[in-house]
């Protein structure tokens, strides 16, 4: 460490002083930089690091209430938090701008050493160095065998081995010295797999982007007995790319008939869920037959390129509203929100054709209703002992304004509050089959049935089976790329004293391997039926 | 049996392996401690029990350690300068071996322990032991122990016993605080992927465990060998394989367990995530540390490869990976909330 601050400050003293380089070498020196391994692993530290705030910070994209919330809660940081992109980190202009500059990086690594790789693979493996006793691995013997026997058995043990082999003959004119040498080379999946990697994970970028550009997303809540078509007004909320085209959807519709749920009735996980399922018919497009469906968690249905998961359930109790005349106002099922484990719900109810006053209800509705002192709550997600308990509004709901407005909150601008008799905020326990009058002749709510909800994602991400293959691809790449080994080697033949020297020496690229036992085996087969070596290089156990 | 024995058995089991852990961390520490002034390597080369022969090499330049990596280094019998004194280093030698070896034992029995306490865990169950935060800790000691246990048998790594016994005791210690009762899986858990996602997860993580020790070690010792004068070097740390044969060993397992990590992280997880939430990434917070995790171990491989880096700054890279899988597991499961909220808790 202490070595790289003394080079860092020399370059610093040296930017200080130097003239400053024409644009060209900049240029040139700006791109060496920024393709070096060091810049490299800056950038993915850099990455990893720029990542942390993303899981602390609510995300929009992840969980848009949460944000509303924080910002709620932090005043003064939000602020800055959003002026920093901070509630979308992974696609803030910073974060994109490190793994943009690692791809480019990347790239930039990769398109050189493809080309130095195809090279390799056509260029002959390297010349003998002069002295194998410095070479990590070596061994040495005589034999009276011609050269020419040594170097053809040598490459054919190595090519049975499956070496890539290269022969220099001896050169018959210099009788006085006549070298020949056998160079061999192995290993070279390695690189490929380093690059195929290295491509796979810009691949695996590029089809995320491509999901991002062309993809939809969007979720929508389904009670049973009733359907939901797949167009853009049908989904409570929906979020494509930049590219997405709305007549790209699916054109398919389904029918929600059956809901069923399951929780866990007793023992310690009392009230864990055990199953969700959704049952009904789909039509894939307009005209053709319609088909039954089957849904569940892990279990989505593919529909065209889209698919549809099951990614939420809950309770819609069946109301029927009537106001001040005895007129039927509101009628059906409105789904409550499940806020809790044991599925307590929030919702609202919403009469806007009600008369004298329009009407709102906002309350819980509890599965399990069991008394907490005075106040309500749910002891369990199943459905045993069905309650709803609601406070009423009367006066303006805003919806004539024509400003849209979220079916699961009351405006209540323009709204009273009832109260009973004793003066306090009046609130309504139903159970399935009871019915309460308003107040001053304001109407009445009854609360007819349960019936349950299932909320489905409905989506298409482009290139996800793209990204999967370059990932499955990748893997392999940084398989080879970690366990194959460039490996090296010589056999080279001298003519001493009327028999032949044999010398035989091994080099890797990366440490590891057992370099003496490697030489000694690989002596063996050459010499077999020859005299015992003569070993003169470390032997097995050299790292 | 039925689920309620099978329970039981586990709990049982869990607890003893915990106790075990101890015992063997507590014997490795004393012979750690009893090797404290024993004289490591001599002059001559060392004479080698029968059953663990150890090369040392004769070395014109004094002191060298003897050979690393190879047989059990505390076999080496000491020949001491002063002749009065061989007796006495004899024995330190010898107690120092005898609780080694005490706690390869007790570390093997701790590992069974835990192995019938996981499998019973899923007979319990009846699904994979591996559904939530204490079964996930409970299977991934396993694995970690499994590791230790295969390296000590095939290149003699029982100096990394005293940290992975105490980070076994430890992370057993947290993992009764994230108990819950065996049971079955919410929905989104209920799919094949769990065995293949959480079980890769569950290796690569004992993996990197394994790697995060060595990389301690290695750090410890690389520091001593610039710092510690020849004639000072004395005791337990001198006994360990020399700072490049640790580095190598932790290169190897971080190798092993980089693309495991790989495929949990990013190939069997999108892929569940995509089958149970309708996406294939999304972000969650448990997402975001499994990436962050990924980009730090990816650095250090490539830390290894860059001038500069190799060494101590590679290590300490590897460290950082090392914790952000802790937060990734432990952190994530407890302050974040996300899509992974299967703690249990």
């Amino acid at each position: 460490m202490t070595q790289t601050d003394q080079r860092t400050s020399r370059n610093r003293d040296f930017a200080r002083t130097a003239p400053p380089l024409p644009p060209r070498q900049f240029a040139r020196w700006f791109w060496r930089q920024l393709t070096s391994m060091r810049t490299a692993l800056l950038l993915l530290l850099l990455l990893a690091l720029g990542a942390i705030p993303g899981s602390f910070i609510p995300q929009t994209k992840v969980d848009p209430a949460a944000v509303i919330r924080f910002g709620r809660e932090h005043q003064t940081l939000t602020p800055i938090f959003d002026r920093l992109g901070l509630f979308s980190v992974f696609s803030s202009p910073w974060f994109s701008a490190v793994y943009l500059l690692l791809m480019v990086s990347l790239i930039g690594c990769i398109v050189p050493r493809s080309f130095v790789y195809f090279r390799a693979l056509r260029a002959r493996p390297p010349k003998a160095p002069a002295r194998f006793d410095r070479l990590p691995a070596s061994t040495s013997y005589e034999t009276d065998e011609s050269p020419q026997e040594v170097l053809e058995r040598a490459a054919s043990v190595l090519r049975r081995r499956r070496w890539r082999v290269d022969v220099d003959a001896p050169n018959a004119d210099a009788e006085a010295d006549r070298v020949g040498v056998v160079r061999a080379e192995k290993g070279f999946l390695r690189e490929a797999g380093n690059l195929t990697f290295h491509i796979a994970a810009v691949v695996v970028l590029v089809a995320v982007a491509m999901g991002s550009l062309w993809g939809y997303k969007g979720s929508v809540i389904v009670v049973e007995g009733e359907g939901f078509s797949n167009t853009l007004t049908q989904y409570d909320d929906f979020s494509a790319g930049g590219l997405f085209n709305a007549s790209e959807l699916t054109p398919f519709s389904l029918q929600l008939d059956r809901f069923d749920a399951r929780f866990q009735i007793d023992g310690p996980q009392q009230g864990q869920p055990l199953k969700f399922e959704a049952q009904g018919t789909y039509v894939p497009e307009p005209g053709a037959d319609s088909q039954p469906f089957d849904i569940q968690v892990n279990h989505p249905l593919d529909v065209g390129n889209s698919s549809v998961f099951l990614v939420g359930q809950g309770y819609a109790p069946v109301v029927t509203v009537r106001d001040g005349k005895g007129d039927v106002v509101f009628s059906g099922p409105v789904p409550f929100l499940p806020e809790d484990a044991s599925y307590t719900s929030t919702g609202v109810i919403k009469a806007p054709d009600a008369s004298p006053q329009e009407l709102g209800f906002e309350g819980f509705f509890l599965p399990t209703a069991v008394m907490d002192g005075n106040i309500p709550r749910s002891a369990h997600p199943a459905a045993a002992n069905p309650a709803l308990a609601l406070f009423v509004y009367s006066g303006d709901l805003g919806l004539g304004d024509g400003l849209p407005q979220s079916v699961f909150a009351l405006d209540k601008n323009g709204l009273t509050q009832l109260q009973s008799a004793d003066g306090k905020p009046l609130r309504l326990l139903l159970q399935p089959g009871q019915a309460a009058r308003l107040p001053n002749g304001l109407g009445s709510i009854s609360f007819d049935g349960v019936r349950q909800f299932a909320r489905f994602e409905i989506g298409h991400s482009p290139g996800k089976m793209l990204a999967l293959g370059a990932a499955v691809l990748g893997i392999a790449g940084l398989l080879a790329s970690l366990f194959i080994r460039p490996r090296r080697a010589w056999v080279r033949t001298r003519r001493r004293n009327g028999r032949t020297l044999v010398e035989v020496a091994r080099l890797d690229r990366v440490s590891g391997a057992d370099l003496g036992a490697d030489v000694d085996q690989l002596t063996a087969e050459f010499r077999r039926s020859s005299p015992q070596p003569r070993t003169t290089g470390p032997e097995s156990g050299k790292d | 049996m039925d689920t309620q024995q099978w329970a039981t058995l586990s709990n049982n089991m869990v607890a003893a392996a915990t106790v075990i852990f101890g015992l063997a961390c507590i014997a490795y520490l004393i012979e750690w401690s009893s090797s404290r002034r024993v004289i490591v390597a001599a002059p001559v080369a060392a004479e080698a029990k029968a059953d663990a022969p150890v090369e040392a090499k004769a070395s014109s330049t004094g002191a060298e350690i003897a050979r690393e990596g190879q047989g059990s280094a505390t076999a080496v019998k000491v020949a001491a300068a002063g002749g009065g004194d061989d007796a006495v280093q004899a024995r330190r030698d010898e107690s120092a071996e005898r609780f080694g070896r005490i706690g390869i034992g007790l570390t093997v029995l701790a590992w069974l322990c835990l192995l019938v306490g996981v499998v019973s865990r899923g007979f319990a169950a009846e699904r994979v032991p591996w559904g939530n935060m204490y079964e996930f800790a409970t299977a991934g000691l396993l694995v970690v122990t499994t590791i230790f246990l295969g390296l000590v048998r095939f290149t003699n790594a029982r100096w990394l016993g005293g940290v992975v016994t105490g980070f076994a005791v430890c992370m057993l210690g947290l993992a009764f605080l994230a108990y819950v009762p065996a049971g079955p899986l919410v929905p989104a858990l209920d799919s094949y992927w769990l065995f293949l996602h959480v079980s890769a997860a569950a290796i690569a993580g004992g993996a990197f465990t394994i790697g995060a020790a060595a990389s301690i070690f290695y750090l410890v010792k690389s520091r001593a060998e610039r710092e510690t004068p020849e004639e000072e070097r004395v005791g337990y740390l001198w006994r360990l394989p020399s700072s490049t044969a640790i580095d190598q060993l932790a290169y190897r397992v971080h190798a092993f367990a980089f693309p495991i990590w790989t495929f949990a992280a990013l190939i069997a997880g999108p892929i569940w995530a995509e089958h149970a939430w309708g996406r294939y990434w999304g972000w969650d917070p448990k997402e975001v540390w499994a990436f962050i995790t990924w980009v730090v171990y990816a650095g250090y491989l490539h830390a290894r490869a860059t001038a500069g880096w190799r060494g101590k700054a590679a290590a300490i890279i590897a460290l950082i990976g090392f914790a952000t899988f802790l937060f990734d597991f432990i952190g994530v499961n407890l302050l974040a909330s996300g899509h992974h909220t299967y703690s249990g808790l």
